[in-house]
Protein backbone atom coordinates (compact mmCIF):
# COMPACT_ATOMS: atom_id res chain seq x y z
CA UNK A 1 0.00 0.00 0.00
CA UNK A 2 1.48 3.46 -1.07
CA UNK A 3 1.68 5.66 2.08
CA UNK A 4 2.83 8.68 0.46
CA UNK A 5 1.85 9.91 -3.04
CA UNK A 6 3.61 12.89 -4.25
CA UNK A 7 3.81 14.33 -7.95
CA UNK A 8 5.23 17.19 -9.52
CA UNK A 9 5.70 18.77 -5.57
CA UNK A 10 7.08 22.67 -6.61
CA UNK A 11 7.76 24.90 -3.18
CA UNK A 12 8.65 28.33 -2.67
CA UNK A 13 8.77 30.32 0.69
CA UNK A 14 7.35 33.68 0.98
CA UNK A 15 10.19 36.22 -0.06
CA UNK A 16 12.27 34.09 -1.85
CA UNK A 17 13.62 33.92 -5.20
CA UNK A 18 14.34 29.99 -6.29
CA UNK A 19 12.11 26.89 -5.50
CA UNK A 20 12.95 25.17 -2.69
CA UNK A 21 11.78 21.94 -3.57
CA UNK A 22 11.59 21.96 -7.73
CA UNK A 23 9.17 19.06 -9.09
CA UNK A 24 9.65 16.18 -6.67
CA UNK A 25 7.43 13.09 -7.72
CA UNK A 26 7.77 9.71 -6.03
CA UNK A 27 6.11 7.24 -3.88
CA UNK A 28 6.59 5.74 -0.82
CA UNK A 29 5.07 1.59 0.18
CA UNK A 30 3.81 1.39 3.85
CA UNK A 31 6.56 0.21 6.04
CA UNK A 32 9.91 1.50 4.07
CA UNK A 33 12.73 3.43 5.80
CA UNK A 34 13.88 5.92 3.67
CA UNK A 35 16.72 8.03 4.09
CA UNK A 36 17.03 11.55 2.71
CA UNK A 37 20.67 13.35 2.00
CA UNK A 38 22.00 15.79 0.61
CA UNK A 39 23.81 19.00 1.31
CA UNK A 40 22.37 21.80 3.52
CA UNK A 41 19.91 24.05 2.24
CA UNK A 42 19.44 21.20 -0.65
CA UNK A 43 15.12 21.02 0.30
CA UNK A 44 15.93 18.11 2.63
CA UNK A 45 13.98 19.54 5.89
CA UNK A 46 11.20 21.43 3.51
CA UNK A 47 10.58 18.36 2.23
CA UNK A 48 9.45 16.63 5.41
CA UNK A 49 7.68 19.84 5.97
CA UNK A 50 5.64 19.20 3.15
CA UNK A 51 4.77 15.68 4.38
CA UNK A 52 3.23 16.86 7.66
CA UNK A 53 1.79 20.07 6.12
CA UNK A 54 3.40 23.07 7.49
CA UNK A 55 4.47 23.54 3.91
CA UNK A 56 2.16 25.30 2.90
CA UNK A 57 -0.42 25.67 5.93
CA UNK A 58 2.78 27.25 8.25
CA UNK A 59 4.34 28.40 6.00
CA UNK A 60 2.48 29.84 2.85
CA UNK A 61 4.30 30.48 0.11
CA UNK A 62 3.67 29.26 -3.31
CA UNK A 63 2.79 25.55 -3.79
CA UNK A 64 2.13 23.61 -6.93
CA UNK A 65 1.07 19.58 -7.27
CA UNK A 66 0.29 17.12 -4.85
CA UNK A 67 1.67 15.75 -1.55
CA UNK A 68 -1.06 12.47 -0.56
CA UNK A 69 -0.10 10.86 2.87
CA UNK A 70 -2.18 8.11 4.24
CA UNK A 71 -5.08 8.66 1.58
CA UNK A 72 -5.12 12.30 2.87
CA UNK A 73 -4.29 15.37 0.26
CA UNK A 74 -2.18 17.50 2.25
CA UNK A 75 -3.04 21.05 0.61
CA UNK A 76 -6.91 20.05 1.00
CA UNK A 77 -6.43 19.17 4.92
CA UNK A 78 -5.59 20.95 8.12
CA UNK A 79 -2.41 20.56 9.58
CA UNK A 80 -3.80 19.01 12.70
CA UNK A 81 -5.74 16.30 10.96
CA UNK A 82 -2.69 15.47 9.05
CA UNK A 83 -0.99 15.56 12.57
CA UNK A 84 -3.32 11.99 13.52
CA UNK A 85 -1.39 10.31 10.74
CA UNK A 86 2.43 11.27 10.84
CA UNK A 87 4.77 12.48 13.44
CA UNK A 88 7.49 14.65 13.04
CA UNK A 89 10.52 14.88 14.84
CA UNK A 90 12.02 18.33 14.20
CA UNK A 91 16.09 19.06 13.85
CA UNK A 92 16.36 20.94 16.70
CA UNK A 93 14.95 19.75 19.60
CA UNK A 94 15.13 22.72 21.75
CA UNK A 95 12.36 23.90 19.12
CA UNK A 96 10.17 20.92 19.83
CA UNK A 97 9.69 20.84 23.72
CA UNK A 98 6.42 22.77 24.44
CA UNK A 99 8.34 25.27 27.36
CA UNK A 100 5.12 24.46 29.11
CA UNK A 101 5.34 21.48 30.67
CA UNK A 102 7.66 20.95 33.99
CA UNK A 103 8.57 17.09 33.43
CA UNK A 104 9.93 14.57 31.09
CA UNK A 105 6.65 13.21 31.70
CA UNK A 106 4.44 16.09 31.32
CA UNK A 107 6.13 16.91 28.18
CA UNK A 108 5.42 13.64 25.96
CA UNK A 109 1.57 13.92 27.54
CA UNK A 110 1.19 17.02 25.72
CA UNK A 111 0.28 15.63 22.58
CA UNK A 112 -1.19 12.60 23.79
CA UNK A 113 -3.69 15.30 26.26
CA UNK A 114 -4.07 17.13 22.47
CA UNK A 115 -5.72 14.03 20.71
CA UNK A 116 -7.86 12.96 23.71
CA UNK A 117 -5.93 10.01 24.55
CA UNK A 118 -7.61 8.87 27.76
CA UNK A 119 -5.65 8.51 30.91
CA UNK A 120 -4.84 5.30 31.56
CA UNK A 121 -4.00 3.97 28.10
CA UNK A 122 -1.86 7.92 27.88
CA UNK A 123 0.42 6.41 31.02
CA UNK A 124 1.06 3.09 29.33
CA UNK A 125 1.89 4.85 26.19
CA UNK A 126 4.49 7.28 27.92
CA UNK A 127 6.12 3.82 29.98
CA UNK A 128 6.40 2.10 26.76
CA UNK A 129 8.40 5.18 24.98
CA UNK A 130 10.19 6.00 28.10
CA UNK A 131 11.66 2.62 28.31
CA UNK A 132 12.10 2.35 24.30
CA UNK A 133 14.08 5.71 24.12
CA UNK A 134 15.83 5.00 27.36
CA UNK A 135 14.99 8.00 29.46
CA UNK A 136 12.61 6.60 31.51
CA UNK A 137 15.09 7.92 34.87
CA UNK A 138 14.50 11.18 33.66
CA UNK A 139 11.04 11.42 34.19
CA UNK A 140 10.61 13.96 36.28
CA UNK A 141 13.35 15.92 35.43
CA UNK A 142 12.48 19.35 33.99
CA UNK A 143 12.59 19.51 29.94
CA UNK A 144 15.16 21.82 30.00
CA UNK A 145 17.45 20.76 32.05
CA UNK A 146 18.19 17.69 30.13
CA UNK A 147 21.33 17.27 28.20
CA UNK A 148 21.06 17.82 24.13
CA UNK A 149 21.21 14.27 23.89
CA UNK A 150 18.52 13.60 26.60
CA UNK A 151 16.59 16.14 25.36
CA UNK A 152 16.45 14.83 21.82
CA UNK A 153 15.06 11.34 22.81
CA UNK A 154 12.02 13.24 24.73
CA UNK A 155 11.49 14.44 21.47
CA UNK A 156 11.36 11.34 19.29
CA UNK A 157 9.86 9.54 22.64
CA UNK A 158 6.82 12.09 22.62
CA UNK A 159 6.17 11.66 18.66
CA UNK A 160 6.49 7.94 18.95
CA UNK A 161 3.83 8.19 22.06
CA UNK A 162 1.35 9.47 19.19
CA UNK A 163 1.22 6.38 17.32
CA UNK A 164 1.85 7.98 13.95
CA UNK A 165 1.59 5.81 10.70
CA UNK A 166 4.40 7.54 9.08
CA UNK A 167 7.26 8.83 11.35
CA UNK A 168 9.09 12.02 9.72
CA UNK A 169 12.84 12.69 11.42
CA UNK A 170 15.26 14.88 10.56
CA UNK A 171 18.70 14.64 11.75
CA UNK A 172 17.10 12.99 15.17
CA UNK A 173 20.52 11.81 16.50
CA UNK A 174 22.58 14.76 15.51
CA UNK A 175 23.36 14.83 19.23
CA UNK A 176 23.71 11.90 20.50
CA UNK A 177 26.42 9.81 21.41
CA UNK A 178 27.19 6.85 18.75
CA UNK A 179 25.70 4.15 21.40
CA UNK A 180 22.57 6.57 21.78
CA UNK A 181 22.15 7.22 18.42
CA UNK A 182 22.14 3.30 17.04
CA UNK A 183 19.45 2.78 20.20
CA UNK A 184 17.59 5.41 18.28
CA UNK A 185 18.05 3.71 14.61
CA UNK A 186 17.02 0.57 16.24
CA UNK A 187 13.61 1.32 17.73
CA UNK A 188 12.85 3.25 14.66
CA UNK A 189 13.81 0.21 12.86
CA UNK A 190 11.78 -1.75 14.53
CA UNK A 191 8.69 0.43 13.99
CA UNK A 192 9.50 0.43 10.56
CA UNK A 193 9.09 -3.35 10.79
CA UNK A 194 5.63 -3.18 12.48
CA UNK A 195 4.39 -1.23 9.20
CA UNK A 196 5.15 2.09 10.45
CA UNK A 197 6.27 3.96 7.29
CA UNK A 198 9.71 6.04 8.16
CA UNK A 199 11.05 8.97 6.70
CA UNK A 200 14.81 10.30 7.80
CA UNK A 201 16.92 12.84 6.90
CA UNK A 202 20.46 12.38 8.24
CA UNK A 203 24.29 13.09 7.90
CA UNK A 204 25.57 9.98 8.90
CA UNK A 205 25.98 7.84 6.28
CA UNK A 206 27.06 4.63 7.76
CA UNK A 207 23.48 4.58 9.44
CA UNK A 208 21.66 5.28 6.55
CA UNK A 209 23.58 2.68 4.44
CA UNK A 210 22.84 -0.29 6.93
CA UNK A 211 19.21 0.97 8.13
CA UNK A 212 17.12 2.37 5.14
CA UNK A 213 15.70 0.51 1.85
CA UNK A 214 15.76 3.18 -0.19
CA UNK A 215 17.99 6.45 0.01
CA UNK A 216 16.46 9.80 -1.67
CA UNK A 217 19.69 12.26 -2.77
CA UNK A 218 18.58 15.82 -3.21
CA UNK A 219 20.12 18.99 -4.97
CA UNK A 220 18.62 22.31 -5.06
CA UNK A 221 14.83 20.89 -4.39
CA UNK A 222 15.86 18.73 -7.17
CA UNK A 223 15.70 14.56 -6.81
CA UNK A 224 18.95 13.56 -8.15
CA UNK A 225 18.27 10.20 -7.55
CA UNK A 226 16.08 7.42 -5.45
CA UNK A 227 17.04 4.47 -4.64
CA UNK A 228 18.91 1.26 -2.80
CA UNK A 229 21.98 2.53 -0.66
CA UNK A 230 24.44 0.22 -2.63
CA UNK A 231 23.33 2.12 -6.20
CA UNK A 232 23.21 5.78 -4.72
CA UNK A 233 26.81 5.77 -2.46
CA UNK A 234 28.47 4.20 -5.86
CA UNK A 235 27.92 6.47 -8.08
CA UNK A 236 30.91 8.69 -8.77
CA UNK A 237 29.67 12.29 -8.35
CA UNK A 238 28.38 12.15 -4.51
CA UNK A 239 30.65 14.94 -3.51
CA UNK A 240 29.87 17.09 -5.73
CA UNK A 241 26.16 17.02 -4.30
CA UNK A 242 27.34 17.64 -1.09
CA UNK A 243 27.65 14.47 0.68
CA UNK A 244 29.95 11.50 0.93
CA UNK A 245 29.70 8.06 0.53
CA UNK A 246 29.63 5.51 3.87
CA UNK A 247 33.59 5.06 4.89
CA UNK A 248 32.95 1.21 3.94
CA UNK A 249 32.35 2.10 0.50
CA UNK A 250 35.15 4.63 0.20
CA UNK A 251 37.97 1.69 1.62
CA UNK A 252 36.04 -0.39 -1.59
CA UNK A 253 36.16 2.13 -4.33
CA UNK A 254 39.70 3.43 -3.70
CA UNK A 255 40.83 -0.54 -3.91
CA UNK A 256 38.18 -1.03 -6.85
CA UNK A 257 35.82 -4.05 -4.98
CA UNK A 258 32.42 -4.25 -6.28
CA UNK A 259 29.86 -6.88 -4.30
CA UNK A 260 30.32 -10.46 -6.12
CA UNK A 261 27.86 -10.31 -9.27
CA UNK A 262 26.61 -6.64 -9.06
CA UNK A 263 27.92 -3.47 -10.33
CA UNK A 264 27.66 -1.65 -6.86
CA UNK A 265 30.61 -1.08 -3.96
CA UNK A 266 29.67 -2.35 -0.15
CA UNK A 267 27.87 0.10 1.78
CA UNK A 268 28.09 -1.58 5.41
CA UNK A 269 30.42 -2.92 7.59
CA UNK A 270 29.53 -6.60 7.24
CA UNK A 271 29.03 -6.09 3.20
CA UNK A 272 33.02 -4.34 3.65
CA UNK A 273 34.57 -7.27 5.58
CA UNK A 274 33.18 -9.63 3.40
CA UNK A 275 34.35 -8.41 0.11
CA UNK A 276 37.92 -8.03 1.74
CA UNK A 277 37.93 -10.68 4.08
CA UNK A 278 39.48 -14.12 3.09
CA UNK A 279 42.08 -12.01 0.95
CA UNK A 280 44.42 -10.99 3.98
CA UNK A 281 47.63 -12.42 3.69
CA UNK B 1 48.05 26.07 29.35
CA UNK B 2 45.75 24.48 31.32
CA UNK B 3 45.77 22.60 34.51
CA UNK B 4 43.49 20.73 36.41
CA UNK B 5 44.03 19.99 39.91
CA UNK B 6 41.24 17.77 42.51
CA UNK B 7 38.45 18.74 40.29
CA UNK B 8 35.01 18.08 41.75
CA UNK B 9 31.23 19.48 40.51
CA UNK B 10 27.99 18.62 41.14
CA UNK B 11 24.40 20.35 40.04
CA UNK B 12 22.73 18.57 42.76
CA UNK B 13 24.01 17.64 46.23
CA UNK B 14 24.94 13.93 46.25
CA UNK B 15 25.20 13.53 42.65
CA UNK B 16 28.62 14.37 41.53
CA UNK B 17 29.75 14.93 38.13
CA UNK B 18 33.28 14.64 38.79
CA UNK B 19 35.21 13.73 41.82
CA UNK B 20 38.94 14.68 41.57
CA UNK B 21 39.20 15.25 38.46
CA UNK B 22 43.31 15.92 37.13
CA UNK B 23 43.68 16.66 33.51
CA UNK B 24 46.80 19.05 31.83
CA UNK B 25 46.34 20.53 28.88
CA UNK B 26 49.17 21.54 26.42
CA UNK B 27 48.83 22.68 22.79
CA UNK B 28 47.93 19.44 20.97
CA UNK B 29 44.44 19.39 19.23
CA UNK B 30 42.33 17.72 21.55
CA UNK B 31 38.78 15.54 21.50
CA UNK B 32 36.92 15.15 25.05
CA UNK B 33 34.32 12.20 24.08
CA UNK B 34 32.05 9.94 26.00
CA UNK B 35 28.60 9.16 26.51
CA UNK B 36 26.02 11.92 26.78
CA UNK B 37 25.86 13.37 30.45
CA UNK B 38 28.98 12.19 31.27
CA UNK B 39 29.78 15.67 32.30
CA UNK B 40 31.45 16.51 28.65
CA UNK B 41 29.80 20.29 28.56
CA UNK B 42 30.13 20.41 32.27
CA UNK B 43 34.13 20.45 32.02
CA UNK B 44 33.94 22.85 29.18
CA UNK B 45 31.59 25.43 30.88
CA UNK B 46 34.20 25.02 34.30
CA UNK B 47 37.01 25.67 31.74
CA UNK B 48 35.32 28.66 30.51
CA UNK B 49 34.24 30.09 34.05
CA UNK B 50 31.06 29.82 33.22
CA UNK B 51 30.31 27.78 36.83
CA UNK B 52 32.50 27.75 39.49
CA UNK B 53 34.46 24.36 40.70
CA UNK B 54 33.25 23.16 44.27
CA UNK B 55 36.26 21.75 45.03
CA UNK B 56 39.98 21.94 43.66
CA UNK B 57 41.41 23.82 40.76
CA UNK B 58 41.78 24.93 36.95
CA UNK B 59 44.58 27.25 36.26
CA UNK B 60 43.93 28.97 32.50
CA UNK B 61 47.62 30.26 32.24
CA UNK B 62 48.33 32.82 34.98
CA UNK B 63 44.33 32.41 35.68
CA UNK B 64 42.55 31.03 38.78
CA UNK B 65 38.92 30.09 36.83
CA UNK B 66 37.68 30.40 40.44
CA UNK B 67 38.89 33.92 41.43
CA UNK B 68 38.84 35.94 37.96
CA UNK B 69 35.84 36.50 36.35
CA UNK B 70 34.62 35.36 33.20
CA UNK B 71 34.73 38.24 31.48
CA UNK B 72 38.63 38.63 31.88
CA UNK B 73 38.86 34.59 31.09
CA UNK B 74 36.89 35.27 27.51
CA UNK B 75 40.44 36.92 26.29
CA UNK B 76 42.04 33.29 26.93
CA UNK B 77 39.53 30.80 26.36
CA UNK B 78 36.45 31.09 24.39
CA UNK B 79 33.66 28.20 23.79
CA UNK B 80 31.79 28.09 21.08
CA UNK B 81 28.34 26.64 22.11
CA UNK B 82 26.49 23.27 20.99
CA UNK B 83 23.13 24.96 20.61
CA UNK B 84 23.84 28.32 18.37
CA UNK B 85 20.87 29.92 19.52
CA UNK B 86 22.07 29.79 23.22
CA UNK B 87 24.50 32.35 21.74
CA UNK B 88 23.35 34.48 19.26
CA UNK B 89 21.86 37.62 20.03
CA UNK B 90 22.16 40.38 17.30
CA UNK B 91 20.44 41.31 14.57
CA UNK B 92 23.42 41.54 11.89
CA UNK B 93 25.89 38.91 11.37
CA UNK B 94 28.87 41.62 11.25
CA UNK B 95 27.65 42.96 14.73
CA UNK B 96 27.03 39.39 15.88
CA UNK B 97 30.64 38.52 15.46
CA UNK B 98 31.89 42.35 16.25
CA UNK B 99 30.39 42.03 19.98
CA UNK B 100 33.14 39.85 21.16
CA UNK B 101 35.92 41.32 20.07
CA UNK B 102 34.59 45.06 21.82
CA UNK B 103 33.63 43.27 24.99
CA UNK B 104 37.05 42.58 25.50
CA UNK B 105 37.73 46.23 24.99
CA UNK B 106 39.16 45.54 21.43
CA UNK B 107 39.44 48.93 19.64
CA UNK B 108 36.76 49.32 16.93
CA UNK B 109 38.76 48.96 13.80
CA UNK B 110 40.97 46.01 15.80
CA UNK B 111 37.77 44.31 16.41
CA UNK B 112 35.86 44.87 12.98
CA UNK B 113 39.29 43.51 10.91
CA UNK B 114 39.32 40.64 13.46
CA UNK B 115 35.32 40.23 12.58
CA UNK B 116 36.00 39.71 8.37
CA UNK B 117 38.98 37.93 8.84
CA UNK B 118 36.79 35.38 11.36
CA UNK B 119 33.75 35.71 8.80
CA UNK B 120 36.09 34.42 6.14
CA UNK B 121 37.46 31.80 7.42
CA UNK B 122 33.83 30.46 8.13
CA UNK B 123 32.66 31.64 4.95
CA UNK B 124 30.05 33.96 5.77
CA UNK B 125 31.93 37.01 4.20
CA UNK B 126 29.25 37.59 2.01
CA UNK B 127 26.59 37.89 4.37
CA UNK B 128 27.64 40.71 6.73
CA UNK B 129 24.20 42.56 6.91
CA UNK B 130 22.20 39.43 6.94
CA UNK B 131 19.97 38.94 10.40
CA UNK B 132 21.88 35.94 11.89
CA UNK B 133 18.16 34.23 12.88
CA UNK B 134 17.83 33.90 9.00
CA UNK B 135 20.52 31.77 8.66
CA UNK B 136 20.16 27.95 8.71
CA UNK B 137 21.39 25.58 11.38
CA UNK B 138 24.61 25.20 10.07
CA UNK B 139 25.40 28.75 9.33
CA UNK B 140 24.40 29.59 12.94
CA UNK B 141 26.93 26.97 14.20
CA UNK B 142 29.66 28.63 11.41
CA UNK B 143 28.81 32.15 12.91
CA UNK B 144 29.53 31.20 16.45
CA UNK B 145 32.51 29.79 15.36
CA UNK B 146 33.52 33.16 13.65
CA UNK B 147 31.90 35.33 16.99
CA UNK B 148 35.10 33.23 19.05
CA UNK B 149 37.74 32.97 17.11
CA UNK B 150 37.22 37.04 16.43
CA UNK B 151 38.16 37.59 19.80
CA UNK B 152 41.35 35.64 19.29
CA UNK B 153 41.48 33.69 22.17
CA UNK B 154 44.79 31.39 23.24
CA UNK B 155 42.38 28.04 23.63
CA UNK B 156 38.95 27.70 21.89
CA UNK B 157 36.72 24.70 22.98
CA UNK B 158 33.78 23.39 20.23
CA UNK B 159 30.90 21.83 22.02
CA UNK B 160 29.87 19.34 19.28
CA UNK B 161 30.89 21.57 15.81
CA UNK B 162 29.82 19.04 13.49
CA UNK B 163 26.50 18.30 14.26
CA UNK B 164 24.07 19.67 11.64
CA UNK B 165 26.81 20.30 9.06
CA UNK B 166 26.98 18.30 5.33
CA UNK B 167 30.07 16.94 4.07
CA UNK B 168 31.36 20.68 3.09
CA UNK B 169 30.48 22.02 6.60
CA UNK B 170 32.32 19.47 8.24
CA UNK B 171 35.57 20.11 5.40
CA UNK B 172 35.13 23.92 6.54
CA UNK B 173 35.74 22.67 10.30
CA UNK B 174 38.00 20.95 9.29
CA UNK B 175 39.53 23.84 7.68
CA UNK B 176 39.14 26.20 11.03
CA UNK B 177 40.69 23.51 13.02
CA UNK B 178 44.04 23.60 10.81
CA UNK B 179 43.92 27.63 10.73
CA UNK B 180 44.14 27.84 14.24
CA UNK B 181 46.74 25.06 14.88
CA UNK B 182 48.65 27.12 12.68
CA UNK B 183 48.45 30.11 14.74
CA UNK B 184 49.62 27.98 17.59
CA UNK B 185 46.12 27.62 19.24
CA UNK B 186 45.15 25.06 21.69
CA UNK B 187 41.96 23.79 19.90
CA UNK B 188 39.49 21.49 22.10
CA UNK B 189 36.33 19.51 20.96
CA UNK B 190 33.15 17.58 22.57
CA UNK B 191 32.27 15.60 20.35
CA UNK B 192 30.37 11.95 19.31
CA UNK B 193 31.79 11.80 15.46
CA UNK B 194 34.80 9.13 15.88
CA UNK B 195 35.37 9.44 12.67
CA UNK B 196 35.96 13.23 12.71
CA UNK B 197 38.20 12.63 15.91
CA UNK B 198 39.96 10.14 14.18
CA UNK B 199 40.85 12.08 11.30
CA UNK B 200 41.47 15.35 12.96
CA UNK B 201 42.60 15.40 16.92
CA UNK B 202 46.32 14.35 18.00
CA UNK B 203 45.31 13.55 21.25
CA UNK B 204 41.80 12.49 22.80
CA UNK B 205 40.21 12.19 26.33
CA UNK B 206 37.69 9.76 27.22
CA UNK B 207 35.11 10.52 30.13
CA UNK B 208 32.70 8.34 31.93
CA UNK B 209 30.54 8.86 34.29
CA UNK B 210 32.91 11.77 35.54
CA UNK B 211 36.20 10.27 35.25
CA UNK B 212 38.82 10.50 32.91
CA UNK B 213 39.39 6.54 31.71
CA UNK B 214 41.58 6.66 29.02
CA UNK B 215 43.96 9.96 27.59
CA UNK B 216 46.31 9.69 25.26
CA UNK B 217 47.50 9.75 21.55
CA UNK B 218 44.51 9.27 19.44
CA UNK B 219 45.79 6.04 17.86
CA UNK B 220 46.35 4.62 21.20
CA UNK B 221 42.83 5.27 22.71
CA UNK B 222 41.21 3.97 19.82
CA UNK B 223 43.07 0.98 20.20
CA UNK B 224 41.66 0.05 23.54
CA UNK B 225 38.65 -1.06 22.44
CA UNK B 226 37.57 -3.14 25.85
CA UNK B 227 37.56 0.15 27.43
CA UNK B 228 36.36 2.29 24.86
CA UNK B 229 33.21 -0.58 25.15
CA UNK B 230 33.15 -0.37 28.86
CA UNK B 231 32.67 3.42 28.69
CA UNK B 232 30.19 3.05 25.85
CA UNK B 233 32.08 4.79 23.15
CA UNK B 234 32.22 3.29 19.43
CA UNK B 235 35.70 3.12 17.81
CA UNK B 236 35.60 5.14 14.59
CA UNK B 237 34.16 3.35 11.38
CA UNK B 238 37.55 2.38 9.47
CA UNK B 239 39.33 1.38 13.00
CA UNK B 240 36.33 -1.15 13.08
CA UNK B 241 36.67 -2.04 10.04
CA UNK B 242 40.50 -3.04 10.67
CA UNK B 243 39.42 -5.04 13.54
CA UNK B 244 37.12 -6.94 12.03
CA UNK B 245 39.78 -8.10 9.54
CA UNK B 246 42.03 -8.86 11.71
CA UNK B 247 44.67 -6.52 11.37
CA UNK B 248 46.82 -5.92 14.27
CA UNK B 249 47.08 -1.77 14.23
CA UNK B 250 44.82 0.82 14.41
CA UNK B 251 43.78 2.74 11.63
CA UNK B 252 42.54 6.03 11.54
CA UNK B 253 41.78 7.07 8.13
CA UNK B 254 40.48 5.69 4.77
CA UNK B 255 43.83 6.01 3.13
CA UNK B 256 46.35 4.58 5.87
CA UNK B 257 43.59 1.40 5.66
CA UNK B 258 43.47 1.35 1.92
CA UNK B 259 47.39 1.35 1.95
CA UNK B 260 47.78 -0.94 4.29
CA UNK B 261 45.79 -3.74 2.38
CA UNK B 262 46.74 -2.83 -0.43
CA UNK B 263 50.58 -3.73 1.42
CA UNK B 264 48.73 -7.27 2.83
CA UNK B 265 47.98 -8.16 -0.79
CA UNK B 266 51.38 -7.88 -1.85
Amino acid sequence: MKKIIVENLKYKYPLTESLALDNLSFEVEQGEFIGIIGANASGKSTLCQSIVGLVPHFYKGAYGGTVIVDGLKVMDHAVSDIALKVGIVFQNPFNQVTGSKLTVLEEIAFGLENIGVPQTEMLERIETVLELLNIAPYRERHPFDLSGGQMQRMAIASIIAMKPNIIVLDEPTSQLDPEGAEEVFQAIHRLSEQGITVIMVEHKMEKIAHYCNRVMLLQKGKMIDFDTPEKIFSRDDLETYGVTAPVYTRVCKALDLKIPGTDYYPVTLEQASRVLGGKIK
Amino acid sequence: MIKISNLSYAYTKNTPIFSEINLEFDRRSTAIIGQNGAGKTTLAKLLKGLLKPFDGEIMIGQYNVKTVSAAELSKVIGLVFQNPNDQIFKSKVLDEVMFGPLAIKMSESAAKKNALEALELVGLHEQLETNPHDLSLSEKKLLCVAAVVAMDPEIIVFDEPTIGQDYAGKEKIRNIIQVLKKRNKLVMTIIHDMDFVAENFERTIVINEGIVILDGDTRKVFAEREILKHAHVEDPSITQLGKVLGFQETFLTVEEFVQRWKQSQR
